[in-house]
């Protein structure tokens, strides 16, 4: 098991475009490791310079106490899982896998035994003599992933594997490689721009913007507690309602529409502006004792099976909320629902710092407490 | 009824193509068959049937077997040696290095110079007292070279200008099918090891079989049809030597008149080049891989 870390790296593509900027950031030896952002982010940027197929503008790279800047990809000692899979057409599934093995000139028979352990592993064993062309999206997956792991690297690094596989069979490789991971006991860095692989398969995930770090953490600390708006909004779906509000001295204000009775006016005393969030299933239509009435009228009705998501205009923005349960609504009906003051999220409106936590996150819950 | 209309007016759109092809490809081929069978005047007319005496003529005349030897001589001495060159420069200049572009327009360059041309430049060049090769093997102190005069030479002479002449031309198609190649194959294989060599035997020659392929199929079938250098620079000499096919076709026609003959010659080179090209075909579709 190794570490990756990365010392102050900066990318800055022909001695002008800066993608990325002042990245400080240990993975840990053995840890499932997500980078998420929006397209154009600099993730795949980030996981090649990892790779070595990038030169480090400035900053140090170590993979355990080992400065590796300048080390060529094969003496990192790591895989790659590539989003187009980079399968060798010409070659059967058997010489993709052992390619490698045979470019480190490993014996025959070691090359032999290691390819049908992992063909075993990822199921590919009646695949072997087939040509890339003659398998499914899915089992072309698998045999990038088998080339990876064939090399019995420490370091593996994904880069959005399942971006071009159906929706099923995307949740399933999602469970495979995550169990693939934990029982080879690699170092993953996988990067994706779809939130919910990030939520489910990271240890940690990192969010990138613009090629800057937004917020490292483990995923149900990212979205319990967003450290910016745009954290904030990017995890969760739908998003989380953020407006910019004014703060007077009898209650919160969004587009002159009244919000929250300010029962905090001192906290917030230096500012005169603030980002207000709140999480559309903390919205509901029962009266708690600390939620303020907000009177609406419906805009969209998305009936999910499970739960029924409303959408409605707070001032010029628009809001959602998640009710549990099958709703019969219609477009144009008013309504009221409560915000329970709890569940808001404060932010500094120039620079995005949560000045306040929602308390109404974090309870777990647990089994034994029914 | 609807079928017939199909019919129509799909032979109103092949019109154009097949007039053309009709008159510059399918007459003149039949001609040159039924040509091939016939002693004619010296208009070209065929004036007495004789059947398969020109073609038994042929094979018994040491002078058209001649003719045969020197060209798949020709066809061996440029068509691998002229495939490597340009593989080799397109290698080059793909790799990304700095004012590669200019390497690039070098390299092709010599496509777009006329075959006149360059044989007029090489026929400078091969000079025996002018000519820049002489002038740099009396530097060496190397005995000169009678380059187009001497019969052992001619020929290599005339192989070399070939080579020069189509390099331009496989060097664009091959860097063309270099960089229709994945790169993330290479970074794969730079992240598993694989050195220069192994990346290209194992990734770059296979993913370029098609090119190589196509590549090879028409420098054999140019190499088989040269006729302008030898033409401008030997005029089929010395003795023979470099008196190809097909300006052995062009003398038997237009200076001696024989028509026959020459038709005859002309189906023989038919037969070869569209034996070798199905052989090649037969052969290259085990080898080559297609996306
Ligand atoms: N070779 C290059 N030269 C110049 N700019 C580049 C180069 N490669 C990438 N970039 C720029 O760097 C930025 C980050 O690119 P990168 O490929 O890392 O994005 P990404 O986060 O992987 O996006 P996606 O989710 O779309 O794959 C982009 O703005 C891109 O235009
Ligand atoms: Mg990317």
């Amino acid at each position: 098991m190794k570490q990756v870390s990365l010392n102050n790296v900066v990318k800055t593509y022909d001695k002008q475009t800066t993608v990325l900027h002042n990245i400080n950031v240990t993975i840990e030896a053995g840890e499932f490791f997500v980078l998420v952002g929006p397209s154009g982010c600099g993730k795949s940027t980030m996981l090649r310079m990892i790779a070595g197929l990038e030169d480090i503008t400035a900053g140090e790279m170590y993979i355990d106490e080992q400065v590796v800047n300048d080390l060529p990809p094969v003496k990192r000692e790591l895989s790659m899982v590539f989003q187009n899979y980079a399968l060798y057409p010409h070659l059967t599934v058997a010489q993709n896998i052992s390619f490698g093995l045979h470019a480190k000139k490993m014996s025959k028979a070691t090359i032999q035994q290691r390819v049908e352990d992992v063909a075993k592993t990822l199921q590919l064993t009646a695949y072997l003599t087939r040509k890339p062309r003659e398998l499914s999206g899915g089992q072309r997956q698998r045999v990038a992933l088998a080339r990876a792991i064939v090399s019995d690297a420490k370091i593996c690094l994904m880069d959005e594997p399942l971006s071009n596989l159906d929706a099923k069979l995307r949740t399933h490789m999602r469970a495979e490689i995550k169990q693939l991971q934990r029982k080879l006991g690699i170092t993953m860095i996988y990067v994706t721009h779809d939130q919910i692989e990030a939520m489910t398969m990271g240890d940690r995930i990192m969010i990138l913007h613009e090629g800057e770090i937004q917020q490292i953490g483990k995923p149900i600390d990212i979205y319990n507690y967003p450290a910016n708006p745009f954290v904030a909004t990017f995890i969760g779906s739908p998003p989380m309602n953020i407006a910019p509000a004014t703060i007077r001295a009898d209650g919160f204000f969004i587009d002159e529409q009244f919000i929250l009775p300010n029962e905090m006016n001192e906290r917030f005393t230096k500012h005169h502006t603030l980002v207000m969030g709140i999480r559309p299933e903390h919205i509901t239509h029962i009266k708690t004792k600390n939620a303020h009435p907000l009177p609406i009228t419906l805009r969209n009705i998305e009936l999910l099976g499970t739960e029924t998501i409303i959408s409605f205009a707070v001032g010029t923005h628009t809001w959602h909320a998640r009710m549990p349960g099958q709703w019969a609504l219609d477009v144009g009906q008013h309504l009221t629902v409560y915000l329970p003051s709890d569940a808001f999220y404060y932010y500094d409106a120039q620079t995005g710092e949560l000045l306040k936590k929602a308390t109404i996150v974090g309870h777990f819950e647990r089994l034994g407490d029914l | 009824m609807k079928q017939l209309t199909h019919m129509r007016s799909a032979l109103l759109y092949l019109l154009p193509s097949l007039i053309l092809f009709t008159v510059f490809i399918f007459y003149p081929m039949f001609r040159t068959l039924y040509l091939s069978f016939f002693l004619t005047d010296a208009k070209g007319n065929a004036s007495v049937a004789v059947g398969l005496d020109n073609y038994i003529h042929l094979f018994t005349s040491s002078q058209f077997l001649n003719s045969m030897k020197a060209t798949l001589l020709f066809v061996l001495y440029t068509v691998p040696l002229g495939i490597v060159i340009a593989l080799f420069l397109a290698l080059l200049a793909n790799e990304k290095l700095k004012g590669i572009g200019f390497f690039r327009t070098i390299f092709s360059s010599t496509m777009g110079v006329s075959v006149a041309a360059s044989s007029v430049i090489w026929l400078f060049l091969f000079h025996p007292s002018i000519g820049m090769f002489n002038h740099v093997l009396q530097l060496l102190h190397l005995p000169q070279v009678q380059w187009l005069v001497d019969p052992d030479w001619a020929l290599l002479s005339v192989a070399i200008t070939t080579i020069w002449m189509n390099t331009g031309f496989s060097f664009l198609i091959i860097l063309g099918g270099l960089q229709n190649i994945d790169q993330t194959l290479y970074e794969s294989a730079q992240i598993d090891g694989a050195n220069y060599w192994y990346r290209l035997r194992r990734i770059t020659i296979p993913m370029l079989s098609p090119t190589l392929f196509f590549i090879s199929t028409i420098s054999l079938i140019n190499a088989f049809q040269t006729f302008g250098q030898i033409d401008i620079l030997t005029k089929g000499g010395p003795t023979q030597a470099t008196n190809l096919i097909v300006y052995s076709i062009y003398r038997e026609a237009f200076v001696n008149y024989q028509f026959g003959t020459a038709s005859a010659q002309a189906v023989i080179l038919f037969v070869i080049v569209l034996f070798v090209t199905i052989l090649q075909f037969k052969l290259g579709e085990k080898k080559v891989h297609y996306q």
